[in-house]
């Protein structure tokens, strides 16, 4: 095999310019693949995330009110109909909050460990929540306590949020304490002193946007049934296997109390699945895109590998023949292509790895990425080099059955 | 010649169809890749309002205290009610208009329709001329409606064709959250693209369903879609008009550079006095974007949109390097074919220009398809569920540009292939045949 190197590359130097195409196409697709693949993987990572919820029993209610009321008043309507609800068969429990995980809006602010300070130590989501909130999500407590009725006050949409009380989520606790204890210290939230009872173990953000990342899982819950004009939302947690019925029965309940009100036709009621599905929709189109772009690229590379090395077989036709009756084997035929192919694709493959490597910084320059893992760069060089000696193989093997007698014919 | 020319490019592209089948196909899915991306980006980073953009001013103040001041910052994205409402009394501008985004129950006289809540534009008057607001039926309310508080509104069609099956309604009246309003006028159909002058609710959002002035939306404390932004002693929703919030949106209307450099020089000025009468404390910070200043500083266009158009980019040009490698190897091979062509007194030119033929056929093939698999691509794009999905249709200039982009991109890729075939020694092709 060492033997043959030297003939292979004079004969390479020979047709440089197809050679040259070659390698180059392997480079872009190597340094395409690689970078499509990992968005693939860091879209799709986020997509089996838990959210700390009890999902598989859990569907929320947008409650939307007609008609002018006041704050009281839509507070009193607010808890009647948690209670329609808590009546309903098959419903664990219920409780009203301003957002939920995965909702895609809602209500972030700053948390400072001290009042004099000048920049905020995270942002975080903030639920509001009342006494039924950390039981009907099904959130794990691991420290401290939950909310008890005492506790939980009433707010106006616009009024000022100040809870003395707060639980947090261990992610919070553990950015702002690192790993001391959290239960009995003080955070501030808006500016307001809050003590922290109780500690969840995970609860996810309102948001899955790259601008809410850095606080995904710091969420912090203040005692407060939020009122607003605009309405609420209800969630409701059901016993399993009670879903599908609940989630029928529920609005129809609501509208027998007080009609005026309305559901969105699209939003209105919708199961944490359906919740979760639209939440990373955006996400996994991306990432279907970028799998069915890198499937179409090999595809052509493989073809366009295929036909040029049909070409070089065709061309050399003699010159096989020759070999072939000076007592070259078809074995020896076949390894010469395969070799051959070898050559320019691993340099293709050289010039893509270093291709691929500054792709990914532009990317992470202009777009944010993070670093391409060595993983996936190893992985698409394996790739790349299976697919060229494959692709090159039909062709290796019919120039393998050229026979001896080629060399004395013209052409 | 050319003639000729093509049939001898479809004979050698007849005779091996799968390679041609390949090359063509390779065209038309970097190509079909290629427009679709770029048209969505087109249509998104697209002027809302050519022409008139660039008259349009979005100014910005810095009210705020000094809690957590540091110098350089941007000023905030939104006024409040006492310098929006300041701002547009002085009307230092040709046009201005203060708003917010909202949203209203609307209760329908017909039983047959149930209510349901719209997105309403709380505004002033001038919103309509400078916006270019087409105007079916009636007129705008004016500005001595503003100051009434008049329980005046205007529709778009689309509400318009659902409440009243289209036909003029002005001078009907519209329940809204229980309270009468009278249609003044109904707005013919009208959408921004980008929703540049409120990106709270979505860059691309649809147009409002219903607007009503601004001073008379806070007087009845209708729902508000936005963002709202407060310091100090905090927001206090029964007295948003003296809040230190900032939670709307104020554009002005200036003909000439000229009146947009005094303008900004009038509201440093008022950034002075206020800060000597007390209500501001930091040294004034006042920009004047245009919409496209705005909607750069914004980065409307999703950051997922471009990333796309970049790997379609990439992805065409692997497919152009592969229909180079194909048509040199293709090329090369017929060299014997072409050597004979030149033996018989064909110039190089000439063969040149052939081969360019045959690489323009297809070219011209691959760019037809491409067009097709675009359209399919588009499709696809306006089954997503992004606010933008619906705006993705391919429009004239883009589809010109397809067409250059694929002849272009093919012919392209025939140089390098015809220029080494055209290269050949008649006599040494012979002479080894």
């Amino acid at each position: 095999m060492d033997m043959q190197v030297g003939p292979i590359l004079s004969a390479l130097r020979r047709h440089k310019a197809g050679a040259v195409l070659i390698a180059l196409q392997i480079a872009l697709t190597l340094a395409i693949l690689c970078n499509a693949l990992f968005i693939v993987h860091q879209r799709l990572s986020h997509l089996s995330e838990p959210t700390g919820l009890d999902e598989a029993n859990i569907f929320v209610i947008q409650n939307e009110w007609v008609g002018k009321a006041s704050y009281a008043q839509l507070d009193a309507e607010a808890r009647a109909d948690l209670e329609v609800l808590r009546r309903l068969p098959g419903v664990a429990d219920v409780t009203t909050s301003n957002s939920y995980p995965l909702r895609g809006a809602g209500w972030d602010d700053g948390i400072r460990l001290h009042p004099d300070q000048l920049t905020d130590t995270t942002g975080a989501t903030v639920y509001f929540a009342d006494e039924h909130f950390v039981r009907t999500l099904g959130l794990k407590l691991v420290a401290g306590r939950d909310f008890r009725a005492g506790d939980i006050g009433v707010m106006a949409a616009q009024d000022r949020l100040d809870p003395s009380q707060v639980i947090v989520t261990r992610a919070l606790a553990d950015t702002l304490f690192h790993g001391d204890t959290a239960v009995g210290r003080t955070l501030y939230l808006a500016g307001s002193p809050a003590t922290i009872v109780g500690v969840v173990d995970r609860l996810q953000a309102q948001s899955v946007a790259r601008w809410a990342a850095d606080f995904a899982h710091r969420v912090v819950i203040v005692p407060r049934r939020l009122t607003s004009t605009l309405g609420t939302y209800y969630i409701v947690r059901t016993h399993p296997g009670q879903l599908a019925a609940a989630m029928r029965a529920a609005p129809a309940a609501l509208v027998a109390r007080n009609p005026r009100r309305m559901f969105d036709p699209r939003m209105g009621v919708l199961s944490f699945a359906q919740v979760r599905e639209r939440a990373y929709e955006s996400d996994r189109g991306m990432a279907t895109l970028m799998g069915v772009i890198s499937a179409v690229l090999l595809a052509i590379t493989a073809a366009g590998i295929v036909g040029v090395t049909s070409f070089r077989v065709g061309q050399r036709r003699r010159q096989i023949g020759v070999r072939r009756a000076l007592g070259a084997t078809r074995h020896d035929i076949v390894r010469y292509f395969l070799v051959e192919n070898l050559l320019v694709s691993g340099s293709g493959i050289l010039l893509g790895v270093l291709l691929a490597l500054a792709m990914n910084l532009w990317l992470i320059l202009r777009f944010g990425m993070q670093g391409l893992s060595p993983a996936y760069l190893a992985a698409g060089v394996a790739v790349l080099l299976l697919l060229g000696q494959a692709a090159a193989l039909a062709p290796a093997l019919r120039a393998s059955r050229v026979p001896p007698v080629e060399a004395t014919r013209a052409g | 010649m050319f003639g000729y020319y093509l049939d001898l490019a479809l004979r050698s592209l007849r005779r091996n169809k799968a390679l041609t089948a390949l090359m063509v196909l390779a065209i038309a899915l970097g190509i079909g890749a290629c427009m679709t991306t770029l048209t969505v980006l087109h249509v998104l980073s697209g002027d809302p309002l050519p022409g008139k953009s660039a008259q349009l001013y979005y100014p910005q103040l810095d009210p705020r205290d000094m809690d957590g001041y540091q110098p350089g910052e941007d000023p905030p994205v939104q006024v409040t009610w006492t310098d929006g409402m300041n701002l547009l009394r002085a009307g230092r501008a040709d046009r201005q208009a203060l708003m917010t985004g909202g949203a209203v129950p609307l209760q329908p006289a017909q039983s047959s329709i149930e209510p349901f809540f719209e997105n309403a534009r709380y505004t002033s008057a001038d919103f309509f001329p400078m916006f270019e607001v087409p105007i079916l039926y009636g007129r705008p309310w004016t500005a001595a409606d503003d100051e009434a508080h008049a329980r005046v509104a205007l529709i778009s069609r689309k509400l318009n064709d659902k409440l009243f099956q289209g036909r003029d309604s002005t001078g009907e009246t519209l329940r809204m959250n229980d309270v009468a309003f009278r249609i003044v006028g109904v707005l013919d159909s009208w959408r921004m693209t980008p929703h540049f002058y409120d990106l709270n609710n979505g860059s691309y959002a649809e147009d409002e369903g219903v607007y009503l002035p601004l001073t008379t939306a806070y007087e009845l404390k209708l729902g508000r879609n936005g963002s709202t932004d407060c310091w100090g002693k905090g927001s206090d929703p029964d007295h948003m008009d003296t809040a230190p919030c900032v939670w709307l949106q104020y554009w002005v209307q200036l003909d000439t550079p000229a009146k947009a450099a005094a303008y900004k020089q009038f509201l440093i000025h008022y950034s002075q006095e206020q800060k000597a009468l007390g209500r501001f404390q930091r040294p004034p910070n006042v920009r004047l974007p245009d919409v496209m200043g705005w909607l750069d500083y914004n980065k409307v266009v999703p950051g997922d949109v471009r990333l796309q158009a970049w790997l379609a980019l990439g992805f065409l040009l692997v497919c152009l390097v592969n229909t180079v490698g194909l048509m040199l190897a293709k090329f090369l091979r017929r060299s014997a074919e072409l050597g004979v062509r030149r033996a018989l007194g064909a110039s190089r030119r000439e063969v040149f220009m052939q081969l360019l033929v045959e690489s323009g056929v297809i070219g011209l093939t691959g760019g037809i398809a491409g067009l097709l698999l675009s359209l399919v691509g588009l499709w696809l794009v306006r089954k997503q569920p992004s606010d933008y999905a619906a705006l993705a249709h391919l429009d004239l200039p883009m589809l010109l540009a397809t067409f250059l982009l694929a002849v272009g991109a093919s012919l392209l890729a025939g140089l390098l292939p015809a220029w080494r075939a055209c290269q050949v020694t008649p006599a040494l092709q012979l002479k080894s045949n």
